[in-house]
């Protein structure tokens, strides 16, 4: 199998000398394609920072860390830029929609900065919208949708680029229990369809639909097992 | 990512406020406006003054009796003809000896002014022309004085003395109304003159009404009105304008000869050089437009950091947007160029419309003054309107694209 992420060794730290924090202190970790895995943790565990790095969103202090077999521990915001548009699919608590800017054309979006050409990007962002039932509501802007239906546009977003990598950070924070549960269903299908999927919860209900849960503590990985209820 | 995407971009993000986009842009308008009408207005002025000393006559010079160094010309001649006996009245014979092609060969003609101060009077109507003048009928010519109607008196009524005259616009409409005024006679301090011409409108010069005009041959007026005392002035046309410096030296010599002033003796005489009243007055209006200028390119200023000023609160505003679109792939290049676009499309506009309203505002008179537009002065406010743009558009545009999406997307 084809390894998505290779963390090797992963430091992070803010702040110098006596005075600096260790986000992440020597954490190795390596998903393989298609994996379903869950990152948990209590607030300050080190957990969203690990997203960041994932996420090309960050770049650590020591360490390396490859994405899809790239080495971007070295990459300046230019390239990380480009890395983000075509490996990586973003989940946020807060959808984090462009304002006043419709479903289809949120949808477009990255395909935009990719250079995708209008009609094929028309085209595959109706179909990404498709997929996660969102048909009927393609020129509603954020502001005329429910939470668990912008969040459905996010999703829809962050799987039209075919990335290598669906990254959730807190997906279900922002939702009610049914949307909650309808999106938890969407990514058990997105994972069925071969995608690697990894969502940063501290949620213990939604850590327990992944198929692999890695618990952290103060920066480092305190425990990294299949889940026993939904491993295949 | 092509152009016409970021521009579609750029137009999204300027209608999101569409009252800050339409403030922003009527600041640049406003600058870009004024800088087109005011240094027209200047233009304007610069020419009105042109065309009225063109109306006077460039080439023409004004000899006055009086001697120099009093300050201004009128209040020098007086003083000079009050006080110092040693001065000489400015004679016909001094007239005469200037009509002198060999002395003075650039010199193409010349008359002798005789003012006088008289009120005429047809029946019960009256008038005082302001400028009363017994003059040679060279005078038309060097003076520019063209008639409307009638003609001019001859060089044999100057010899025989004819009460005959030809007045202007103002003094006709004041004496006869509406009526025909050639062939009729007036009074004129008691003495009957026949009205054989009437000169073309003038309009006013300044603050003398140009129209308000008697003039007879000489002889009539000293004869009968004036006395023979010392001339009011001599008028001298030079054959180019560009000859008038050389005419005024030729004048000097001979006149200095006939008046008997050597050495350090000061002149009993001055000469007024239309030329050089021109060239003053051309560089007064000229700073006079550079000042206007000043003015409305500091509005344009003000209107550029109204544009900086918007695009910072933009920035600020939509941090978390930009985060978002980073995250997905944007790169630093398009950010810049989608805020730079949008400052550019705020000047571009602001500046069309400018250009638009300095056109229409200029249809108007403004201050007493026609303004004429500059050509040059439209592509200077439009094209710095633009530089403003994305100059100073630039600069919350490079912060938005250097804006990290971490920090960007925890922004609220």
């Amino acid at each position: 199998m084809k390894t998505v992420i290779d963390v090797q060794n992963a430091v992070k730290r803010y702040g110098t000398g006596d005075s600096s924090i260790f986000a992440l202190d020597g954490v190795s970790l390596k998903i393989e394609a298609g994996e379903y895995v869950a990152i948990m943790g209590p607030s300050g565990s080190g957990k969203s920072t690990l997203m960041n790095i994932m996420g090309a969103l960050d770049i650590l202090t020591s360490g390396k860390y490859f994405l899809d077999g790239i080495e971007i521990s070295s990459m300046d915001e230019n390239a990380l830029a480009v890395v983000r548009g075509r490996k990586i699919g973003f989940i946020f608590q807060s959808f984090n929609l462009i304002p006043r800017t419709t479903a289809l054309a949120n949808v477009e979006l990255p395909m935009a900065y990719q250079g995708i050409k209008g009609a094929e990007r028309r085209m595959r962002a109706e179909a990404a919208l498709a997929v996660v039932g969102l048909t009927e509501r393609m020129s509603h802007e954020p502001t005329e949708l429910s939470g668990g239906q912008q969040q459905r546009v996010a999703v829809a977003r962050a799987l039209v680029t075919r990335p290598a990598l669906l990254l959730a950070d807190e997906p279900t924070g922002a939702l009610d229990s049914k949307s909650t549960h309808d999106l938890l269903d969407l990514f058990d299908q997105i994972n069925a369809a071969g995608r690697t999927v990894v969502v940063i919860t501290h949620e213990q209900d939604v850590g327990e639909r992944a198929k692999r849960i890695i618990r952290m503590r103060d920066g480092k990985i305190i425990s990294d097992e299949s889940n026993a209820r939904r491993a295949s | 990512m092509n152009i016409l995407e970021s521009i579609k971009f750029a137009l999204r993000g300027l209608t999101i406020n569409k009252l800050r986009t339409s403030l922003t842009t009527l600041g640049i308008m406003i600058g870009v406006m004024s800088v087109i009408i005011l240094i027209a207005v200047g233009n304007g002025s610069s020419k009105a003054v042109q065309q009225s000393l063109d109306r006077l006559g460039t080439n023409s010079l004004q000899i006055r009796s009086g001697a120099r160094g009093f300050g201004g010309g009128g209040f020098a001649g007086a003083r000079s003809r009050g006080g110092a006996s040693s001065a000489m009245p400015l004679t016909i014979a001094d007239a005469q000896a200037l009509v002198a092609p060999i002395n003075a060969p650039d010199v193409k003609q010349v008359s002798p002014i005789m003012n006088a101060n008289v009120t005429c009077s047809n029946g019960t109507s009256t008038s005082t022309p302001s400028t009363f003048s017994g003059v040679w009928p060279t005078y038309f010519e060097a003076a520019n004085a063209q008639l409307a109607t009638g003609n001019y008196f001859s060089n044999d009524d100057v010899t025989q003395g004819r009460h005959v005259a030809i007045i202007g616009n103002t003094t006709a409409t004041e004496l006869f109304g509406t009526d025909n005024p050639i062939g009729q006679s007036v009074r004129c301090g008691g003495i009957p003159f026949t009205i054989i011409g009437t000169t073309t409108i003038k309009g006013s010069s300044g603050f003398s009404d140009g129209d308000s005009l008697f003039l007879a041959p000489i002889t009539a007026i000293q004869s009968s009105i004036s006395g023979y005392t010392g001339l009011s002035s001599i008028i001298v046309e030079a054959k180019t304008a560009t000859g008038t410096n050389d005419a005024q030296s030729e004048i000097t010599t001979i006149l200095n000869t006939r008046h008997k002033i050597k050495g350090s003796k000061a002149a009993d005489y001055q000469i007024f050089n239309q030329a050089s009243l021109l060239s003053t007055s051309a560089s007064s209006s000229k700073t006079f437009t550079v000042l206007l200028g000043a003015v409305a390119g500091i509005s344009l200023l003000v209107g550029g950091i109204g544009i900086t000023n918007i695009m910072l609160v933009t920035v600020i505003e939509r941090t978390r947007e930009i985060g978002i679109r980073k995250a997905i792939g944007a790169p630093k290049r398009v950010i810049l160029s989608q805020f730079l676009i949008e400052a550019t499309i705020l000047s571009l506009v602001g500046g069309l419309m400018g250009v638009l309203g300095g056109f229409i505002g200029s249809h108007f008179t403004i201050a007493g003054t026609k303004p004429i537009i500059v050509p040059s002065s439209v592509f200077l406010a439009f094209g710095v309107s633009i530089l403003i743009g994305v100059f100073f558009g630039g600069y919350p545009a490079s912060r938005a694209a250097s804006l990290r999406p971490i920090e960007a997307l925890r922004h609220e």
